[in-house]
């Protein structure tokens, strides 16, 4: 079976790659990209590590095919600091001890990243719901959901 | 056996003769002694320092050798 | 210049909320886990797992699967040696199958392929011959004379005759008279819980690189918890020397005591030496779920007399636990901590261990804890409930305290638990009013925790920054704490000081990052380090002075002579003397290797207050406060973490967390769907209390802190949610449906 040529966009950065049809985004990213900031830690849409944006909407890149990226653009946790300069919610979060193993970090960053570009002010029941498809096993969340509100007020004020 | 609570007389100055001492006088002990104890001195806990001293007065309890996660 | 060993009480670092050192790494995607490293020519390994719950295999043929393409090698327990050490011996028989297979997902044979598809096909092209065997999951069944045997021969010395040979070992152990204790008491409770396999539910899946070549040299690149013991599974399982084998310990995506085993690893090196490239193998969710090492599942008694006023007269406690298909001695942990918690003149706790055809346990925090504590805690809270008494007053009125003659035999020393139980009254949460269908529940928890093992090297570099190495993996933010430690002792700021963690071959031997050791065992050893430092230090400079090393002291990052009679010298600083330390005689370090003991105990008390849906029989968190004994809080936000994780975790136990096997034998739930975790929306803010009562076995008074806090909340939370359904919940999880038929029977 012959490999697909994608063209996409990667981080504001033009991307081209060939993959396989039955290959997920996050393999691709992970394999043939180098972009090992998405993990996998299900494979099933259920832990959300591997969230990514797809044409600014949230979504677990394992559950997205390779080749569904074609003409699209694709944010991914690398995307999110500027150079050297981190994302509120990234430099909040060491700040606040919102990460412990870090594992499901860059998946959280970008969930959290994606509610507050479409709810800047959210209450914590919002935050919660929202990130309720990221699952973390060290932090029992309750850091997290502080550090996203902290991140929030700071944004808001900018 | 009652593990750690039957009361028992040896002579030793540490852990180590403690145990040799116990595997000889109290065969039915040697197995356990030899999957590994640990030993409780005055409720100190000692993983396996088999040259702990011990004396008269001190409080000793064998225990499991200990492992968390 | 005098070391000595009191508790500091000054601390200008300890105790602060500095930054982690692994933060810009982990916020960015740039930390390495596990499955985030390639090697040229890397293949690709994948392992084929049993589908049956226990067969004999009667043979296994590979010729196909060796001809597909892609594929360079096939392994099966033929290519593994043959430890003599039983213990080695069954790390061995659970990475690959040897004469039978024991539980669903039990691996058989492994592929190394040049891609991952290549690999998955050529699995399939493996061919089993099974001779299926009867099978047996429950713990009470694999304890009944005629239950299917699970392995023979496997039983202690200590196993009475006539039993059923999957029940592999026995113990008591107690003081006082039960008879009399029992007769003293006004009311006498006894119950039979149960409590399912859980998984820790690390969010990364174990994930290794491995490098083998014929000559016995080779390199494991892993997520793992000890790094030196992968290395020495690995040497007995694979027939090579450890020295010869370098692993390297990469970021851990968690590991709570399920990464404190090999699973995979000396698979991927027996297909690598095979093959002669370095094999990749990750494990997908399905595996972690069905063949890494769940928790064990229990069958405990409990009965526990008590009088009018609240004293506990006697308890007795018989535990029956399963640790999956080779022997377990989580039993007896767990009959230790069970009522560790009070001052008893009579108890007595009796433990089984029971193989089932399950996947073999390995620790969970603190493993065997949760689940007798658990029953222990519920019956006293019933007898509360009985006699109309606080629950808070009848432990305090119980409690273990310095001198108590623990249940588990040694007598305590200073301990934390009158502490946290009064800090539990005096906080708000425990007043505060309830509604309808709102109950509150509080349980005490304990853990053992212990030093261990363990190597510090700390280099004073010529730029008078601080290198500390260590050999445990950070599963906590303990990098940053052992940073702190150093910082504090040699009076330097935080970020002058960077630690790191070793491989295997650059520091002596250090047992795995468990037992809540780390802060406690690695901070004692980088104090010392520190200390030996300090003292090459001030002899320079006491050569350059020509003074006595005697006359030089150590104060807040300077060398400094210690009287007037030493003359009078400008300090020197840290800076000063590692500049010219080519000089002085050469670079200046300190060491320290040593078996820690004197760990403290840790306790904790919880409070949960919960709503229950008599409808649906759901349960909501309502309010969740900890209270628990950190000695001294080296990073206060890392302690506070390990406290609100655990909870979390406990509270997916009593909850909703359960192993589901099929009739078949077969793990009917191998995904985190169905094994369902709290998610964020499941809980409200967990309020953190952390109580300083100083282990006087650590130089600032640190005990670990990481595993006491999954012990409280399945009581807790037990508790409240039998007060707010109205009856006495026996069993875990008290999921929706159980909660539903214990309400309307």
């Amino acid at each position: 079976m012959k490999m697909i040529p994608v063209e996409t966009m990667i981080n504001g950065d033009r991307t081209e790659f060939l993959c396989n049809s039955d290959e997920s985004l996050l393999d691709v990213l992970r394999d043939r990209l180098g972009l090992t900031g998405a993990k996998e830690g299900c494979g099933t849409g259920d832990c959300g590590a591997c969230s990514v944006t797809l044409n600014g909407r949230l979504v677990c890149s394992c559950l997205v095919l390779g080749v569904e990226v074609d003409g699209a653009e694709v944010e991914t946790i690398e995307g999110m600091a500027d150079g050297e300069t981190l994302h509120p919610l990234q430099r909040i979060f060491i700040e606040e001890a919102a990460l412990q193993c870090g594992i499901c970090t860059p998946g959280i960053l970008i969930a959290a990243k994606s509610l507050l570009e479409k709810n800047p002010d959210p209450t914590d029941t919002e935050v919660r719901y929202w990130l309720a498809g990221n699952l973390c096993r060290c932090t029992g969340y309750d850091k997290i959901i502080k550090a996203v509100q902290k991140a929030a007020a700071e944004m808001r004020a900018a | 056996m009652a593990d750690g609570q039957e009361w028992v007389e040896v002579e030793a100055s540490n852990f180590k003769q403690l145990l040799d001492e116990l595997a000889i006088k109290h065969p039915g002990l040697a197995p356990q002694i030899k999957r590994g104890v640990s030993l409780s001195l005055d409720g100190v806990i000692y993983r396996e320092a088999w040259f702990t001293e011990i004396g008269p007065e001190n409080e000793i309890i064998l225990m499991p050798y200990m492992v968390g996660g | 210049m005098a070391l000595d060993h009191q508790a500091k009480r000054d601390f200008k670092v300890v105790g602060t909320r500095v930054a982690r050192p692994d933060g810009i790494d982990k916020v960015t995607g740039k930390a390495a886990y596990g499955a985030d490293i390639t090697a040229p020519g890397m293949l690709f390994g994948r392992i084929l797992r049993s589908p049956h719950a226990h067969a004999r295999i009667k043979s296994i043929d590979v010729s196909e699967a060796a001809k597909a393409p892609g594929v360079k090698a096939v392994v099966t327990s033929a290519d593994l040696a043959s430890p003599d050490d039983e213990y080695y011996a069954d790390i061995r028989d659970n990475c690959l199958a040897r004469e039978k297979v024991l539980y669903d997902g039990h691996a058989v044979a492994a592929v190394a392929a040049t891609s991952k598809a290549a690999a998955k096909a050529a699995i399939r092209l493996i061919k089993v011959d099974y001779e299926i065997l009867p099978h047996v999951t429950d713990v009470d069944e694999a304890m009944k004379p005629d239950a299917p045997v699970v392995q023979e021969g496997r039983a202690l010395e200590n196993v009475p005759a006539g039993m059923s040979q999957n029940v592999t070992s026995h113990f008591e152990f107690g003081h006082g008279d039960l008879d009399a204790g029992f007769a003293k008491a006004d009311k006498i409770i006894e119950r039979t819980f149960k409590t399912a396999a859980t998984h820790q539910g690390y969010i990364e899946p174990q994930a290794c690189m491995a490098s083998l070549g014929t000559d016995g040299r080779g390199e494991v690149w892993c997520c793992t918890q000890g790094q030196y013991m992968v290395r020495a599974n690995c040497a007995e399982v694979l027939g090579i020397e450890a020295s010869q084998l370098r692993v390297i310990s990469s970021e851990i995506g968690g590991g709570f005591g399920g990464k404190t085993t090999t699973f995979i690893e000396p698979v991927a090196l027996a297909l690598s030496r095979k093959s002669g490239k370095p094999v990749k193998i990750v494990m997908t969710r399905e595996e972690v779920l069905r063949a890494t090492g769940p928790t064990v599942s229990t069958s405990m008694d409990i009965k526990i007399g008590m009088t009018n006023e609240g004293r506990i007269t006697a308890a007795r406690g018989e535990l029956r636990y399963q640790g999956g298909a080779f022997p377990c001695g989580t039993v007896e942990f767990g009959a230790q901590a069970a009522f560790a918690a009070y001052d008893l003149e009579a108890v007595q706790t009796l433990g089984w261990n029971v193989m089932t055809n399950r996947p073999k346990e390995i620790a969970y925090r603190a493993p065997g804890a949760p689940t007798s504590i658990y029953a222990v805690e519920s019956v006293v809270d019933e007898l509360c409930q009985e006699l109309g008494l606080d629950p808070l007053d009848v432990r305090l009125l119980n409690a273990a305290r310095k001198g108590t003659l623990s249940a588990y035999g040694p007598t305590f020393n200073e301990i934390g638990l009158v502490a946290t139980l009064e800090a539990a009254k005096a906080h708000p949460h425990y007043n505060a009013p309830l509604g309808p269908n709102q109950g509150r529940g509080l349980s005490c928890g304990f853990w053992f925790n212990f030093g261990g093992n363990t190597c510090v090297s700390l280099n004073i570099n010529d730029d008078g920054t601080i290198g500390v190495v260590e050999g445990n993996p950070d599963i906590g933010g303990s990098r940053a704490s052992i940073s702190m430690m150093a910082a504090e002792e040699l009076g330097v700021p935080y970020d002058k000081v960077r630690t790191v963690i070793a491989d295997t071959t650059s520091l002596g031997f250090n047992d795995v990052t468990d037992g809540s050791r780390v802060t406690f065992a690695v901070g004692l050893a980088t104090i010392k380090a520190a200390r030996a430092a300090i003292q090459e230090m001030c002899k320079r400079v006491a050569k350059i002075w020509g003074i006595d090393e005697d006359a030089v002291l150590w104060e807040d990052g300077f060398a400094k002579p210690s009287g007037p009679n030493a003359g009078t010298h400008p300090p020197m600083s840290l800076a000063e003397i590692a500049a010219i330390a080519g000089n002085t005689g050469g670079p200046i370090a300190g060491h320290h290797e040593v078996n820690a003991d004197g760990a403290g105990v840790s306790f904790g008390v919880h409070l949960v207050d919960t709503e229950v849906d008599p409808e649906t029989g759901a349960t909501k968190i309502l309010r969740y406060t900890i209270f628990q004994d950190a000695g001294k809080a080296v990073h206060p936000d890392y302690v506070e973490g390990q406290m609100q994780g655990g909870a979390v975790q406990g509270i997916g136990w009593a909850l909703n967390e359960e192993y589901i096997y099929g009739e078949d034998g077969r793990l009917q739930n191998a995904g985190f769907l169905d094994y369902r975790i709290p998610v964020a929306s499941d809980l409200p803010s967990i309020e953190t209390v952390i109580l300083e009562i100083p282990n006087p076995g650590h130089p600032y008074g640190v005990r670990g802190v990481g595993e006491t806090p999954i012990v409280p909340p399945l009581a807790a939370i037990s508790n409240a949610v039998s007060r707010a359904a109205g009856v006495r919940m026996t069993e875990l999880p008290m999921s929706p449906p159980r909660l539903l038929k214990a309400m309307s029977a």
